[in-house]
């Protein structure tokens, strides 16, 4: 393979082995891969619980409101888990030697989106069977369902992700805080743990803009009325190909305004 | 009959950030297998130069062109075959100096990369800690290392910041006796930004004097000494930084 070729699989490696290689390296950053979505799980849990055993609505939906939370979780632990890595190269103040070398940005992203999987994976795996523990709530038995759940949620987190990368890159460590709380504007706004009629009428139509609302309506539908909403799925499918278009477009525009104003030579604050 | 194309040609490069000009219309090329300094205060432009020659930073206008690619837009055809080191980005301190040539070793898209990684850990003297995480290291074993990953792919073109800067006197020769031998050996072109006069009279055959984005001299480190009528190349640089070359041309 030519060493500048236009996509490299063994550079995508490497920087998979790099992020590896720092996981390995580190039990607290393993740790907290588990400990707060295992922590969230737990209280989301028990309020079901006590909800169900005065609610003869919930104690039918068994289950609503964990499936919402280990959903919701790969929403925001997969933009997290992209940031994250990609932030680790700024404290490490390594940019600069990954920017001089041949890595191609869209080599770095597709790095960057393994690791997200990796990590939520290191992370929700062992939630999962800790709600299958302590609630008797099988996320795995959505099957097909979680697996069409799952694509759209990361496709989600991926695009903030990306988003998310490039203001870095054009704003150094300033626009640090993003990465942390970007995604927690869509938590009220894609209703995680209520319906979309719950909502204004007027904010309805901003809930229906954003992918990851058509995948919790899809969740109650298949939890409370057993049945798996393929039309919600297609319709995020689709609206998660425009947002990941549109964070690929912004992360070039913001990447070539990062070469124009010398940012890419001060990635601090 | 066709000349050669030089490793780096700028020509006619200016960049100007929102109202300042950093760097001023400047042109030069360097002719392979050679050691040339940039030379400069704060401020003067060498950091701007750089990071343009690395295709950090976009031109305002002119161009500059590496192993013949224009940068930054053609920068991935020639990224593979150029390097670079400085004492202010860091290698990744919690993996181990394996692990850091290891990954840097496969991005640069080398070729058998554990046997070339033996090769350049024995040449840079780095068996004794390989398996060490670098952030444990001594400044000077770290600097051998950042100097490992910038020699990993065989560069023809390196750029070096301050190679030497923060090593004690013993470390600081002991790099600059191994570029030397390297550029010897592999015909590489160095492209060397310091302040460390005595280092770059010892090793560069060239020396490209910055100030305020504008090349105020351009020669070979003797005939800088000459025109100016100085003993070191310290001197000559105070000279020019504080404008009395100017004063000592008008003079004569």
């Amino acid at each position: 393979m030519s060493a500048h070729a236009t996509f490299s699989l063994r550079r995508v490696a490497a920087m998979v082995l790099r992020y590896w290689y720092l996981l390995r390296s580190s039990w607290p950053r393993i740790l907290d891969l588990i400990y707060w979505p295992a922590v969230q799980m737990l209280m989301w849990g028990f309020l079901q619980l006590y909800v169900a055993q005065n609610s003869g609505f919930f104690a039918q939906a068994a289950g609503v409101f964990i499936g919402a939370v280990l959903l919701w979780d790969i929403l925001f632990r997969g933009q997290l888990g992209f940031s994250i890595s990609f932030l680790e190269e700024m404290y490490a103040r390594n940019m600069g030697n990954l920017m001089m070398s041949p890595l191609r940005p869209s080599e770095f992203v597709a790095a960057l989106m393994v690791m997200s999987i990796v990590r939520l994976a290191i992370g929700m795996i062992p939630v999962s069977l800790l709600a299958i523990a302590f609630f008797g709530f099988n996320v795995w038995a959505m099957g097909l369902a979680l697996a069409v759940f799952f694509m759209n949620l990361i496709l989600t987190s991926w695009a903030i992700g990306i988003f998310v990368a490039g203001l870095l890159l054009r704003n150094g460590l300033g626009a640090e805080s993003l990465a942390w709380t970007f995604m927690f504007l869509f938590l009220p706004l894609t209703c995680v743990y209520y319906p979309v009629a719950v909502l204004p009428s007027w904010l309805q139509p901003v809930a229906w803009a954003l992918p990851p609302t058509y995948v919790f309506e899809g969740m109650r539908a298949l939890l409370i009325d057993h049945v798996f909403r393929g039309d919600l799925m297609l319709q995020a499918f689709a609206l998660n190909a425009v947002f990941f278009g549109a964070a690929v477009l912004s992360f070039f525009m913001l990447l070539n305004s990062a070469r124009r104003h010398g940012s890419l030579l001060q990635t601090g604050e | 009959m066709v000349m050669p194309v030089p490793p780096i040609a700028v020509d006619g490069l200016v960049k100007v950030y929102k109202t300042t000009t950093a760097v001023d219309g400047i042109s030069f090329a360097i002719e392979t297998g050679s050691i040339t300094a940039l030379l400069g205060g704060n401020g003067a432009g060498k950091t701007t130069t750089i990071a343009t020659i690395m295709g950090l930073v976009s031109p305002t206008s002119g161009t500059v062109r590496v192993l013949g690619a224009e940068m930054p837009r053609q920068r991935h055809l020639v990224l593979h075959r150029m390097n670079f080191e400085s004492p202010y980005v860091d290698m990744p301190m919690r993996l181990t100096v394996r692990q850091n040539l290891t990954v840097f070793g496969m991005l640069y898209g080398v070729d058998d990369l554990p046997a070339r990684i033996r090769v350049i850990a024995e040449e840079l003297d780095l068996t004794e800690f390989i398996d060490r995480p670098t952030g444990k290291l001594s400044a000077g074993q770290k600097t051998r290392v950042s100097l490992a990953k910038s020699l990993i792919n065989q560069p023809e073109v390196l750029l070096l910041d301050e190679p030497t800067a923060s090593l004690d006197p013993d470390t600081a020769d002991w790099v600059r006796g191994r570029l030397e031998r390297y550029r010897s050996e592999r015909g590489t072109t160095i492209l060397l930004a310091s302040h460390n006069m005595a280092e770059v009279e010892r090793m560069c055959e060239r020396v490209i004097m910055l100030k305020r984005g504008r090349i105020e001299d351009d020669d070979t480190p003797q005939r800088l000494l000459a025109r100016y009528g100085r003993e070191t190349l310290e001197e000559v640089f105070l000279d020019i930084v504080r404008g009395r070359g100017e004063t000592r041309e008008a003079a004569q």
